[in-house]
């Protein structure tokens, strides 16, 4: 077990909170990523195998456009985790990812993550309430994102 | 400290509170697509009557039609006034066009504002904006970071837009961030030279760096947008009490007695536009079918 690994996970948002040895358990399966500014992360299409808790830098999320380059539509910062494809079949990223700056994460591998959770259940939930705090928050963005306020607004239509 | 609920009275007039005085257009700024700032002085040659932070004018674009619109510009600079207008329908259409020397006509100031200078010192203030929503608060946010760099508060600034072309008081804000203030400002979609966030506002207000105990927050835009930034902000552990929200109704007399605005006891033209969402989240943000 890495200990800086462990160190960085013990004060990780994401993880605060959670009950004790889950920083320990996920280290395990855990390694540091780091990624140049421009460099992805995540590649759309690619096997999701790993789940991605941001130390340092901010990440682009991005989707590609028919008429080529992509459509950023997200920003990723510290303390959070970037990407949720590993988390439900057909298990392949569906957008990219791309580091807008120096990005240091914690790469944790979702097999070896799987394996161990299946021998500790409670911590198994106790991620997966807050995987879906976490989706819950993401997904609200999104439907307001969807709605274009400033486009609809609510300006007297005189 | 409890907001004070008084009333700001129309500055005296010679004709009344419901006749527009004469005002040409000085200045017309651009600011992003479809939004422009007027800057006016009365014909007569008097000062423009004094306003506080977050109050509206009633604007004449004479042979159009009448339209509330928030004043932008500075409560110090008596011999003018700004109005930042969003072109979305005849009466701010032909404002938005109006060249200089226009005259149109101005009704005001009239409604409750901010009200930041009763803001106790020491706790810091989160201010939100999506839009247009940044117009009422330009001028608060002159005030505020002015107070801030006297060590009387910590500002920090959200700023929301759809796109980075349409990030209103660019300069403002970055004029803003360089006095010292926490300056956000993200889009809905990010376009290439981009070096801010893209999400909307409320991503931002999960890992604003300020201090929840005792915290003022004002906020304007949408209302949905209002809605969600209030329930953060909550969630955050400021006080409904203490976060302000600007309402848009159907203004029309801004003086309180033609009842257009009504929004359950409110008349938001002489009780708003600026409340506080303590209490009104109950009325306004379940409201249907308005």
């Amino acid at each position: 077990m890495s200990e800086t690994v462990q160190k960085i996970l013990h004060a990780h948002p994401f993880l605060v909170g959670l009950p004790e040895g889950t920083g320990g358990l996920i280290a395990d399966c855990a390694r540091i990523a780091t990624f140049e500014p421009g460099e992805l992360l995540l590649t759309e299409g690619e096997p999701a195998d790993t789940i991605l808790l941001l130390q340092h830098g901010r990440v682009a999320v991005e989707a590609h456009r028919p008429a080529g380059g992509s459509l950023w539509i997200e920003t990723i910062g510290p303390g959070h985790l970037v990407g949720l494809s590993w988390a439900a079949p057909p298990f392949h990223w569906q957008f990219d990812a791309r580091a807008l700056e120096p990005v240091a994460a914690v790469a944790i591998d979702v097999h070896r993550l799987r394996a161990e959770l299946g021998r500790h259940p409670e911590i198994g939930v106790a991620l997966l309430d807050r995987m879906v705090e976490r989706l819950v928050a993401r997904l609200q963005a999104t439907r307001l994102q969807l709605l274009d306020l400033h486009a609809l607004g609510d300006d007297d239509p005189r | 400290m409890t907001i004070r609920a008084e009333t700001t009275a129309p500055a005296e007039r010679d004709r009344g509170p419901l006749t527009p005085e004469p005002y040409r257009v000085v200045g017309r700024t651009v600011e992003v697509g479809d939004v422009v700032t007027l800057s006016l002085e009365p014909c007569d040659a008097r000062a423009a009557p004094p306003f506080s932070h977050g109050q509206f004018n009633m604007v004449t674009a004479f042979g159009v039609g009448e339209v509330a619109v928030s004043i932008a510009g500075s409560t110090v600079e008596r011999d003018r006034i700004e109005h930042s207008v969003r072109d979305v329908g005849a009466v701010t259409h032909a404002l938005c066009g109006a060249a200089v020397g226009t005259v149109v006509g101005l009704r005001g100031p009239f409604g409750r504002g901010w009200r930041v200078e009763q803001l106790p010192d020491g706790p810091d203030v989160v201010v939100v904006a999506g839009g247009i929503g940044l117009a009422p608060l330009r001028s608060a946010l002159r005030d505020l970071v002015a107070r801030e760099r006297d060590g009387r508060g910590r500002v920090f600034v959200v700023a929301g837009a759809r796109s980075p072309d349409q990030v209103l008081y660019a300069d403002d804000l970055d004029g803003w961030r360089r006095s010292g203030s926490h300056v956000a400002v993200t889009v809905d979609v990010g376009t290439p030279g981009w070096d801010g966030p893209v999400g909307v506002v409320t991503t931002l207000l999960t890992d604003l760096p300020f201090e929840p105990e005792g915290a003022w927050a004002l906020t304007c835009g949408p209302e949905i947008m209002m809605r969600f930034v209030a329930r953060s902000l909550v969630g955050r552990g400021v006080q409904p009490r203490q976060i302000l929200v600007s309402l848009e109704r159907n203004m029309q007399c801004g003086i309180g007695i033609c009842g257009h605005c009504q929004l359950g006891p409110l008349l938001v033209c002489r009780d708003g536009p600026v409340v506080p969402y303590g209490g009104v989240a109950d009325r306004l943000f379940l409201e249907r079918g308005r």
